[in-house]
């Protein structure tokens, strides 16, 4: 007789294990706490200071453009921040400004440092500065941003599409599962870089042009796997017994047949991920990716490639990157062992 | 591992009825010893289940040794060739042998591997996944011989072919060179049988030799064991949870439970004297038969009708010929049933009889032709114009762990159908009816806390059967149809699971198509049966006329095999 009074569901019995596995259990949380921070990327890293305090009147410069003239400038412009006279003029006195942490943003051209552009690591560029003198951490912090946030959507919709199509394929087989797998031979064996060349070459570049065409091709994978699951589990017992009770086909998918089937789809999640984030980062690499000016990290790689002396580009790029495939790849190890069916209860 | 104990320093004793066992009735003790068992103790990652067993086999006896799912039979017998994996062993197990004793659970690796199949073979209950699917069966057993016996590949190859012939295997030379897939479920476990014997081992373990067999064959098996043990003058530990099986067989009994050896001494004695309430237990679980007349019929059309009822399968042409047309593969054919309110139909036959067809076309979930009426009405094919049908048939299958999806709560599961057909007017109602009918089947929320938000991980295999069954119940049906309702489960579990739906019948008036291979399960359960075979009716009839006076001579042959094994 059970002892037990708290019923355990399989899916937290997974969890258990996967909070087991210390590795793991440390990068999902390391993994959360990057991205949760570069969500507030336009808080941490921005040219524009949050508060400033001036002349007895405060201004929120990050939510709202003042003009120079607004701080005692000569132009209608919109005030630069960076520009040494405007900094000198809401500090002295009883003015005070509130920098970010990083007083950089993803665009930022600073037109009054120092140093060549690119400029090494300083107090006043931490990371330094790439060629065109944009800041380097600024740039890895949006870049990861828009890579994890691609890399979430692209795997999202891979899911979605790799489980609606493996689905249908398992649970009606016959002769649907024929015309699907031989549709998905033949959109399988498109040259995809192609594609997404001549594409590049039509429409304008954009994440949401890449998301598309990227997930047209990033859904078969899955759907292999989630048809095999459908296939075994759609004859078993249970799904007989639902049957019997008069339970209509989409109620048996999505009830019965579904949750039993997600093993490998959870397992593949993080490696999904990885491999999202890679091939963005390889796209842009090679210029096909985003459109110019978004910070991207295949974009600085390839800064660091075309300035191999200054090393804190490439250096701090490739830093980034190993960290979060690596972290991700411990999250799917560890994903792995806490759903392998043979590893003892938990 | 430990060092294994010698067996003067035996610190704990088994329970009771193992101590008067140590006198061994049955003579072993004039010829002498062959197998010393003392203490013997398995455990998995820290966790015992063998908690110390005692045992000894002369040479030439028949051991049996009995218990049931998780007794711990098997991980003994694995124990002693050292092949549980993982295991930490501890106590001793002495080998007699012509070069002295020696101690199984320490020898090393090396010398191990020379008495496994050598002097210790083991046969499998299951032979195909037991023989290697990649090679012919004769190669295997040559293996065998080659490995042990130092013979030449083509010296080799003649004594398997004996040794099929000597097992029975019709046309052995031919049979040699087929792979396990292409011979029929006997000929596999002749073959495995074959290889058991091929060093004419002094000890043979056989773990449920005859269990995934069709109760025909497994009389044959079995007096093929019996010969082959004559004749070679080996002894065998067999295991088994079959008490017909003891009994036929054995020489000497030992009755495991929950890891302990709880009785041992003579069959005979053992059955007619049996001192461990355990033991007991184990003897009177054959099933009794309580069944109530069915009430006389109104004008009600009887619950499930059918005529002339034949249901096939398309399957592939071998070859080239496959890409031109499928064949039609006939499971049932011409079938027809009648089963009254209240009345249970037993339907028995071997695997491959087509009597788990006819099942899933009662159901309506296989085209049938034919006619075929549940309650006056004919399937449609139609989801939600069969769904009123539905409530009026239900079903319980055999395997509890694969008919209950893993992934739902036990009130999700009982009461989907509810949902399904509308049964209850809010959560509160649904949950209440839920309840009750767990209750109904003996699930009861004092014996387990929060029932409803439970796994079916949770349960042991006749709690499983007992949630498939309140699933079925709780639509209120009129026909339950019971597809080997019983035969995944232990003997004990499976009177308790057959007492239920006797009350459950008599109860709710419902009426059963039971199908079984276990012509006991019939006979206690049915009002009337039907014999099937090749997916043809034989005969049917009452209970008494069909079991005690068969007509026909599969039906007899089939009655037979149940009371002597």
């Amino acid at each position: 007789m059970p002892a037990s009074v708290e019923p355990v569901s399989p899916g937290r019995r997974a969890w258990r294990r996967f909070r087991r596995n210390r590795l793991g259990f440390w990068s999902l949380l390391l993994f959360c706490a990057m991205v949760v921070l570069s969500l507030f990327a336009e808080v941490l890293s921005t040219d524009r200071p949050l508060v400033v305090r001036y002349q007895g009147q405060t201004y929120f410069p990050i939510f709202k453009d003042y003009s120079e003239k607004v701080f005692g400038g000569d132009f209608e412009t919109p005030a630069d921040y960076l520009d040494p006279f405007i900094r000198q003029r809401i500090t002295e006195g009883g003015n005070w400004a509130v920098y970010a942490p990083n007083p950089y943003g993803p665009r930022t051209l600073n037109y009054f440092a120092s140093q060549p552009n690119p400029a090494a690591p300083s107090g006043e560029n931490l990371l330094g500065t790439d060629d065109r003198g944009r800041d380097l951490l600024a740039q890895l912090i949006y870049g990861f941003r828009v890579s994890v946030l691609f890399g979430l959507a692209l795997t999202a919709i891979g899911v979605v599409l790799g489980v609606v199509t493996g689905a249908l394929q398992g649970f009606f087989g016959g002769k649907t599962d024929l015309a699907f797998q031989r549709f998905i031979e033949i959109w399988g064996s498109m040259p995809e870089l192609y594609l997404l060349i001549i594409f590049s070459a039509i429409f304008a570049p954009s994440v949401a042009l890449l998301l598309i065409l990227l997930s047209l091709f990033g859904w078969m994978g899955l759907s292999d796997y989630v048809r095999a699951e459908f296939l075994r589990n759609r004859q078993m017992d249970y799904v007989r017994a639902a049957r019997a009770l008069g339970v209509g086909n989409l109620a048996i998918m999505w009830r019965h047949i579904l949750p039993n089937s997600m093993v490998p789809v959870v397992t593949f999640l993080p490696f999904r991920m990885s491999a999202a984030i890679l091939a963005l980062t390889s796209l842009d690499f090679l210029g096909l990716g985003v459109p110019p000016g978004t910070p991207s990290l295949g974009e600085l790689l390839n800064q660091g490639k075309a300035n191999i002396d200054a090393w804190w580009i490439s250096m701090s790029t490739f830093a980034v990157l190993v960290i979060t495939l690596m972290l991700l790849t411990f999250m799917g190890d560890a994903l792995r062992d806490a759903m392998d069916p043979r590893k003892a209860e938990g | 591992m430990t060092a294994p104990t010698l067996p003067a320093s035996r610190g704990s004793l088994p329970p009771e009825g193992a101590l008067a066992a140590l006198g061994r009735p049955g003579g072993g003790s004039d010829r002498g010893t062959l197998l010393s068992v003392r203490d013997l103790r398995v455990a998995f990652d820290g966790h015992e289940v063998v908690h110390g067993v005692d045992f000894d086999i002369a040479p030439g006896e028949k051991l049996a040794l009995v218990g049931e799912s998780g007794s711990g039979k098997t991980v003994t017998a694995l124990a002693l060739l050292r092949l549980a994996q993982g295991a930490q062993l501890a106590g001793s197990a002495r080998l007699a042998g012509p070069g002295g004793e020696r101690e199984l659970l320490s020898v090393p690796e090396r010398e191990l591997r020379g008495i496994r199949g050598r002097e210790i073979a083991m046969i499998f209950q299951e032979p195909m996944t037991a023989l290697n699917p990649l090679y012919p069966v004769g190669e295997q057993i040559a293996e065998v011989l080659e490995l042990h016996e130092a013979l030449p590949a083509h010296e080799a190859h003649e004594r398997a072919v004996q040794l099929l012939a000597e097992t029975g295997v019709p046309e052995p030379a031919r049979r040699a060179g087929a792979f396990p897939h292409q011979l029929s479920g006997g000929q596999r476990q002749r073959a495995m049988i074959a290889m058991a014997l091929a060093c004419k081992p002094r000890l043979l373990l056989a773990d449920e030799p005859t269990t995934a067999l069709d109760v025909t064959l497994r009389t044959q098996i079995l007096e093929l064991l019996e010969r082959l043990q004559r004749e070679h003058g080996m002894a065998v530990l067999l295991i088994t949870h079959d008490l017909n099986l003891v009994r036929r067989f054995a020489d000497r009994v030992a009755v495991m439970e929950k890891g302990h050896l709880v009785e041992q001494g003579a069959v005979a004695e053992v059955f007619s004297a049996p001192r461990h309430a355990y033991t007991r237990r184990l003897i009177d679980s054959r099933p009794v038969r309580d069944v109530a007349p069915p009430p006389a019929e109104g004008d009600a059309p009887p619950v499930l009708q059918a005529d002339g009822l034949r249901v096939s399968y398309t399957v592939p042409r071998p070859g080239i010929r496959g890409w031109f047309g499928r064949d039609a593969f006939v499971a049932v054919q011409g079938a027809g049933l009648r089963i009254g309110r209240g009345e249970t139909l037993g339907v028995v036959g071997e695997s491959g009889s087509g009597k788990s067809t006819l099942a899933l076309a009662a159901l309506g979930l296989l085209p049938a032709e034919g006619e075929l009426r549940i309650a006056g009405r004919a399937w449609s094919g139609r989801t939600t114009a069969d769904r009123p049908l539905r409530r009026v048939v239900q079903v319980v299958f055999q395997d509890p762990f694969s008919s209950l999806s893993p992934r739902m709560t036990v009130g999700q599961i009982v009461g989907e159908g509810l949902q399904v057909h509308g049964g209850a007017p809010d959560a509160a109602a649904r949950r209440g009816r839920v309840l009750a009918t767990l209750a109904d089947v003996g699930l009861t929320e004092e014996q387990f806390p929060g029932l409803l938000e439970r796994y079916p991980h949770e349960f042991s295999g006749g709690q499983r059967q007992r949630l498939a069954i309140a699933r079925a119940l709780v639509v209120d049906p009129q026909l339950l149809v019971l597809d080997e309702p019983t035969s995944a489960l232990d003997v004990t579990i499976q009177k308790q699971v057959l007492g239920l739906l006797q009350r459950l019948q008599r109860e709710r008036g419902l009426a059963y198509l039971l199908i079984t291979h276990d012509v006991e399960v019939v006979r206690a359960m049915a009002h009337r049966v039907v014999v099937m075979k090749d997916g043809a009716i034989l005969e049917q009839g009452e209970v008494d006329a069909v079991l005690e006076r068969p007509q026909h001579p599969y039906t007899r042959q089939l009655v037979a095999a149940a009371l002597a094994d």
